[in-house]
């Protein structure tokens, strides 16, 4: 296609004044693209009508066709194979991006359009205690305290586990043991969250017949968390440079405080935002919360004693009672849950800018 | 006060691999001992033998004997640690803490060691190191910011001044101006005449002027072959062996006929 439409400045670099290559070529205007893309709409529609598709999805696909190929071909044709290749290259990221992110926009979307409404300082501080499935009111209180303390119990184990894990894989760990770890590590990391579930739940509540409890979830939750730390962890200790840790040791500094007051503090900011993320991804669990948190109806602030609600939890409840009220309940739940898990993702990127290194080389 | 050091018949390993081979030799204290040779043969190996930082490598293995005023500091019950309290080094490329301000990177070997210091006692070690280090005119307005927006020369400097700040007995610089500016380069050999009544200092070097320029002593150090162990040619003082070495080696590596 290229071959046959070189522009002339081309064909005279090929030819006999050998080495010689134009650093100037045309290069398409802006407002040429804009053109193509409302010609492409136009086509698009035009073929739509005239042979009668139902779906606006198809006649949007056959605009898009249209517009890569007549860039591709116009491009070709004016900058020269290289810039045709890259324009084409271009479109399609761009057109992965968009795939990518309609589902995500519309997702957030939907949940913020139908459960804003349902959001109220009401809802936010009452329980379910006594309202019926077909009732309007009642509210999330008791699940938003259960989510919190269930979170924040399983970071409590986690987080230590994860880190001191990932800090002897890193500044300790060489041969069999570390191996092993890693493949560990590995495993749990692909642990679906049910099983998690399944097993805090025969060992706790069935072998040591302990009763349901934020507890119990806390474990499991804690099971699904420890590996993202782990492996996050693992790779922000990676990126810290082994000159510092020489430098530090080389002033006579032991090999605990060098990575306690050296390594660590250089890696906080990357830690810090995997672990908000572990936070972000165990917030939404469910599975593991119907096995071993049952779910309540009324304020129950002690994790440690009798069932307790979670936000996923309740959205789940909410949805299968199938009436009105409660899909506006669940609506509003999870526009609820999502924030929360938002906020956490915040905190993480603004922790991380805060303690990133400063300066550079 | 600086020290002596007696190194005899010593060989370092990266796991199997023999770096430098039968080493033997002394560095004289409050002096300048250069060490030169072509790249690979050895030197920075043989100089992290002396503060036991070579055994931080994985597989790094040391035999043989270093005394330092007469103790061996691979003797039984020496404590890695206090053998590199006693003999601070400076790195090829600058390496200030990034987390940490000028001053906290002055301070840090104090600090990371955890003692406690009363403030004004923290705050004349670390005036007094950067001055020793011929930094503090440059820094003293802002030493709270971070040691890595300094330039290369100030960073090295500073890498200096965080080196002396734990008092060592003796300074190994593993070649400190390589990744500097002529400028900042006469600056540090500067700092290296001033700082050598005090310190017993090693310095690895590639050029041959700065060598001739600072040291008292040279050791040239050479390679029979690739892959083969680094050796010892020869080591005497610094006029002797720029003007008169006792091994052809010498003398072909220094006028630059080979490496
Ligand atoms: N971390 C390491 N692991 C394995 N071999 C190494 C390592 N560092 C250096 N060596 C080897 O040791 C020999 C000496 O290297 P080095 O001491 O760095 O030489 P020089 O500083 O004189 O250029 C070289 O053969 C090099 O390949
Ligand atoms: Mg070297």
């Amino acid at each position: 296609m290229s071959g046959t439409t070189v522009p002339a400045d081309e064909e005279a670099s090929r030819g006999p004044a050998v080495g010689r290559v134009a650093l100037r070529r045309p290069r398409l205007p802006g407002w040429s693209l804009a053109a193509l893309a409302l010609g492409s709409v136009a086509v698009g529609t035009g073929v739509g009508l005239v042979a009668r598709l139902d779906s606006r999805g198809q006649w949007g696909l056959i605009a898009a066709l249209v517009f890569v190929g007549a860039t591709f071909a116009l491009s070709a044709s004016v900058e020269g194979r290289r810039h045709a290749v890259d324009r084409l290259a271009a479109v399609l990221v761009w057109a992965c991006f968009i795939v990518a992110m309609v589902p995500l926009a519309s997702l957030v979307w939907e949940t913020v359009a139908r459960g804003i409404p349902g959001v109220s300082w009401y809802f936010l501080t009452h329980s379910m205690n006594g309202v019926l499935s077909w009732q309007e009111g009642g509210g999330i209180y008791h699940a938003i305290l259960g989510t919190v303390e269930q979170v924040l119990l399983a970071s409590v184990i986690a987080i230590p586990l994860g880190l001191l894990t990932a800090v002897y894989l890193v500044e300790y760990g060489r041969g069999r043991l570390a191996r092993a770890i890693t493949f560990f590590v590995d495993v749990m990391t692909g642990i679906p969250s049910i099983v998690a579930g399944l097993f805090v739940l025969s060992l706790w509540i069935m072998m040591l017949d302990f009763g349901y409890s934020g507890f119990a979830g806390a474990m499991a939750l804690a099971i699904l968390m420890v590996p993202i730390v782990v492996r996050s962890t693992e790779e922000m200790l990676k990126l810290v440079p082994n000159e510092l840790r020489e430098a530090s040791l080389a002033m006579g500094v032991p090999k605990w405080r060098t990575i306690l007051k050296v390594v660590l503090p250089t890696a906080i900011g990357g830690i810090t935002t995997g672990v908000m993320l572990a936070l972000a991804r165990i917030a939404g669990e469910t599975a593991p919360i119907i096995l071993l948190v049952f779910g309540n109806n009324m304020i129950n602030g002690n994790p440690f004693e009798g069932a307790q609600s979670s936000l996923p939890l309740y959205v789940y409840e909410q949805w299968g009672f199938g009436t009105e009220q409660a899909f506006d309940r669940a609506w509003a739940a999870a526009a609820v849950l999502i924030a929360f898990v938002m906020i956490l993702n915040l905190v993480a990127r603004g922790i991380a800018r805060w303690k990133a290194p400063s300066g550079g080389r | 006060m600086a020290k002596r050091i007696d190194v005899s018949a010593l060989t370092a390993y990266y796991g199997a691999h023999k770096a430098i081979d039968g080493i033997t030799l002394h560095v004289e204290p409050a002096s300048v001992t250069a060490f030169i040779g072509p790249s690979g043969c050895g030197k920075s190996t043989f100089l992290r033998t002396l503060n036991r930082m070579h055994e931080v490598t994985p597989g790094g293995r040391v035999e043989g004997k270093v005394l330092l005023d007469n103790e061996d500091l691979y003797g039984q019950g020496v404590d890695p640690v206090s053998v590199r309290r006693t003999v601070g080094m400076v790195f090829q490329r600058p390496n200030p803490f990034p987390t940490m301000s000028i001053y906290d990177n002055v301070a840090a070997g104090l600090k990371l060691n955890g003692i406690k210091y009363r403030r004004s006692e923290l705050d004349d070690i670390v005036e007094k190191n950067l001055r020793g280090a011929n930094l503090w005119n440059e820094v003293k307005d802002r030493l709270g910011r971070p040691g890595s927006g300094l330039s290369g020369g100030q960073q090295q400097r500073l890498c200096i001044a965080r080196a002396t700040a734990v008092e060592p007995d003796v300074l190994l610089m593993d070649e400190p101006c390589s990744a500097l500016d002529p400028i900042s380069t006469l600056a540090i050999e500067d700092l290296i005449d001033k700082l050598k009544t005090e310190y017993t200092i090693v310095i690895v070097t590639h050029n041959m002027q700065q060598a001739a320029r600072v040291s008292d002593r040279t050791a040239f150090f050479n390679l029979a072959a690739i892959g083969e162990p680094g050796r010892l040619i020869e080591v005497d003082a610094t006029e002797k062996i720029f003007s008169n070495p006792s091994v052809q080696a010498t003398e072909d590596y220094i006028s630059g006929r080979f490496g």
